[in-house]
């Protein structure tokens, strides 16, 4: 893994492995008790602090390497490699450049198609982070590769889609294929894509009226 | 009443009532000597209206396959038009898009009409009591005649719900 | 030309002429979903889909369910194809784990999964046989898919919601002559799709009605981003089974099918030849299997994934079908988004269906393998 991927906003592995127990345990136990207790009390009861993934350093693959130093190798510091693993790239930029690196990554890597156009909501660090999955049909070396795109965008307390902040140059000139799948993320995160031909709801009822859904802040009942 | 025949907008509503109106004084004029007659004809002529609203469809649709073959009951035989139709079998999930639709076409239906629930989405919500678009349970919006509980059922339990419709329609009154 | 009318009566104008229409969520060409049709005289102008109708929500009810609660309520948007559905989720929660799955876990998966394509695309023909008004293909394959369907409840326990692939393997082991069961059922089912080809795919009306309608060309479906069926019958080789070989595919022995058409006959006929294909995997896996061994690696209750993402695909029934899992070290997943093959194919519609005949559009529609429970999530 060549730059661990770090999301702002999130908190940061720690040492302590108490800082990542689930919030939803009582809090005021920890007032009251040692960390040792605490970590005996969890274990009388079953629940197992320590983190489930070890981390194995795999090597990383020549032909995506190869791939992800063309872009960084055109951009530079406009866009940011996250990970390169086997198929598998993810590259992140700003949304002001975001054209710029999808035209590149259709003419140049011969990505044909997007599989799927991701919303992912971060309200701590106030972002929606937009992800599309870019693929290949014509390409026959790069048939099994997936390249993740990602862009963040700010995220409104109060969203009122369509006209806030939260908007984003839509990739439909690019990738004919996003354009239902950036439909459903406008109606599902409020982002709006601009120069999107049809930016109309799609999936929800026609008389919804509470913010859009996907968003953390969207709670769903007995939640 | 007369007037609302010759309105363009209001005749198709107002053509129904006159027409459930004169059924009703027919009924009334036959209902009670040819009561069992009535509902034997009610039994067998149990149509459903062709709305899929979710999974349990593919169930149903397996209903009327080779193997389990509901049509050698004389029972829900796949049928077009819902004017002529009086079941309809709620066939799982009802969303908030669908809800308004549903009721739609329950309202077009011809007196006298039944509703069998299929499916644990159409009774409570079943595994989708926490979603923020499923109703949860359709008894708010239609009247319900049979629960078929199961996730989705199996066919054969459509079947045994058909039969206690029938059962029911045998000890209604027509009247 | 100034022609005087007599008064009353007015030249026709083009808005006169085109005629909205509904077709659905009643109707028994639809299905789950709506499409908003313009037609002029027996032409269709434009289309909108307009899906929904079975939106519940999938994806945000995910992220309140730890890794294991979600297997039941992801499989339900295809539950002829439950098997597939799960795939991709297992595949990504094992990457997102760490998890190592038993040799023969790998195999037991690839022949639940091809089971599964089969019952879908025996369900699919039934139900194309009758949007097209050919009662015996709705018979036939739905009596013939009831035999697999009785593999996989042996396997499974359950009918149609098998919930039989879980991360870390499957649930259960094979039954036992499970073999022996599988090899005669697949072996009769060889036999009767032979006689589908005479009976359905000869069939001059059915020719006459789907041959050269909706025809998508190859750089179109490239465009289009279209999967699965849709995308091989337009002459693009792509199968992620070949292409990401999973599990154990690499080892099998099977051949993607394609065809240069792209018209509804063509899209047709591809999953109907998938199904001789997945008779050889099926076999080919039967044999190669290890005769014993564990199929299941135990999880840690209540696992967490780390801080990380993940997205990882197969081929389901309509196509490629992916799950973008992302976790922040908690035990349920950050955010889940599922990428649906007949979500992809929707984009096609409004794309086919224009300058079509209205009397084509069940055909159209059906063959882009769309099952809008699917789609809607």
């Amino acid at each position: 893994m060549t730059k661990k991927k770090e999301k702002d906003g999130e908190p940061s592995e720690t040492t302590d492995v108490l800082s990542d127990k689930p919030e939803s345990q009582d809090t005021d136990l920890s007032n009251t008790l040692t960390k040792d207790e605490l970590r005996k009390f969890y274990e009388e009861k079953g629940i197992d602090l320590s983190p489930d993934v070890p981390i194995h350093p795999k090597p990383i693959p020549e032909f995506e390497k190869s791939l992800s130093d063309k872009i960084t190798s055109k951009f530079g510091s406009k866009v940011n490699v996250d990970y390169v693993r086997p198929n598998r790239i993810r590259v992140s930029t700003k949304r002001e450049d975001i054209l710029d690196v999808a035209y590149f990554i259709r003419d140049e890597l011969r990505y044909d198609h997007a599989e799927s156009v991701a919303g992912v909501d971060y309200p701590d660090s106030k972002e929606i982070e937009i992800v599309y999955h870019l693929g290949c049909y014509t390409d026959e070396q790069n048939g099994s590769q997936i390249l993740a795109l990602a862009t963040r965008v700010p995220r409104e307390d109060i969203p009122s889609p369509g006209k806030d902040k939260s908007r984003t140059p839509s990739l439909r000139d690019v990738f004919y294929s996003v354009e239902f799948h950036e439909r459903e993320c406008f109606e599902m995160f409020g982002v709006y894509f601009e120069g999107h031909p049809d930016n109309r709801r799609l999936l929800l009822p026609e008389d919804w009226a509470d913010i859009p859904p996907f968003r953390k802040d969207f709670k769903i009942k007995g939640r | 009443m007369l007037k609302e025949l010759f309105n363009q907008d209001t005749a198709p509503h107002a053509t129904n009532v006159l027409v459930g109106k004169l059924g009703e004084i027919l009924i009334r004029a036959v209902g009670k000597p040819l009561n069992s007659a009535i509902n034997w004809g009610r039994l067998w002529s149990l149509w459903p209206v062709h709305l899929e609203t979710a999974c349990c469809s593919v169930e149903f649709g397996a209903a009327s396959s080779p193997r389990y073959d509901v049509e050698r009951f004389g029972i829900i035989e796949a049928f077009g038009s819902l004017r002529q139709c009086d079941l309809i079998v709620v066939m799982g999930t009802i969303t908030r898009k669908m809800a308004p639709r549903l009721r739609m076409v329950y309202d077009q239906m011809p007196d006298p009409k039944y509703v069998i629930a299929m499916g644990a989405c159409a009774i409570t919500g079943g595994l989708y009591f926490d979603s923020y678009n499923v109703l949860p349970g359709i008894d708010g919006v239609l009247p319900v005649d049979v629960y078929v509980p199961g996730c989705p059922p199996r066919p054969e339990t459509l079947i045994q719900a058909t039969m206690l419709l029938q059962e029911k329609i045998k000890r209604m009154k027509t009247v | 030309m100034t022609t005087q009318l007599p008064p009353g009566i007015e030249l026709e104008k083009v808005d006169d002429r085109i005629m909205t229409l509904n077709v659905g969520p009643q109707h028994p060409g639809s299905g789950h979903m709506r499409l908003i049709i313009k037609i002029d005289g027996d032409y269709i102008v434009s289309c909108d889909p307009d899906p929904g109708y079975v939106h519940r929500g999938e994806e945000k009810m995910a992220e309140y369910r730890n890794y294991i609660q979600n297997i039941p309520h992801l499989e339900r948007p295809v539950i002829h194809d439950s098997s597939n559905i799960l795939y991709p989720y297992c595949l990504a929660v094992e990457e997102l784990l760490d998890i190592e799955v038993p040799e023969r876990a790998k195999y037991v998966r690839v022949i639940a999964s091809e089971l599964n394509r089969c019952i879908y695309t025996l369900y699919w023909l039934a139900i194309y046989g009758i949007f097209l008004g050919h009662s015996t293909m709705f018979m036939w394959p739905a009596g013939d898919r009831e035999l697999f369907i009785d593999l996989l409840e042996a396997m499974s326990g359950a009918r149609v919601t098998h919930a039989y692939l879980v991360p870390g393997g499957v649930r259960n082991d094979l039954p036992a002559n499970f073999e022996e069961r599988c090899l005669r059922q697949v072996n009769y089912l060889e036999k009767r799709l032979k006689e589908y080809e005479d009976i359905f795919y000869q069939n001059p009306l059915l020719k006459a009605r789907t041959e050269d309608t909706g025809i998508l060309s190859g750089t179109d479906a490239i465009r289009l981003g279209t999967t699965g069926s849709v995308l091989r019958a337009s002459g693009v080789d792509f199968d992620i089974r070949k292409k990401e070989p999973y599990d154990v595919y690499e080892n099998l022995d099977f051949e993607t099918v394609v065809m240069k058409e792209g018209d509804s006959y063509a899209r047709s006929r591809v999953p109907y030849l998938e199904m001789f294909e997945s008779c050889r995997i099926i076999k080919d896996a039967l044999r190669k299997m290890p005769k014993s061994g564990s199929v299941r690696t135990k999880l840690k209750p209540n696992p967490k994934g780390g801080n990380d993402e993940v997205y990882r695909r197969v081929e389901s029934g309509r196509g490629s079908l992916g799950y973008y899992i992302v976790s922040n070290n908690r035990p349920e997943p950050y955010r889940v988004k599922i990428s649906v093959g007949s979500f992809r194919n929707l984009i096609c519609m409004p794309y086919l269906l224009k300058g079509e005949k209205l009397g084509n559009m069940p055909a159209v529609y059906w063959s882009l393998n769309y099952w809008p429970v699917e789609a809607d999530r």
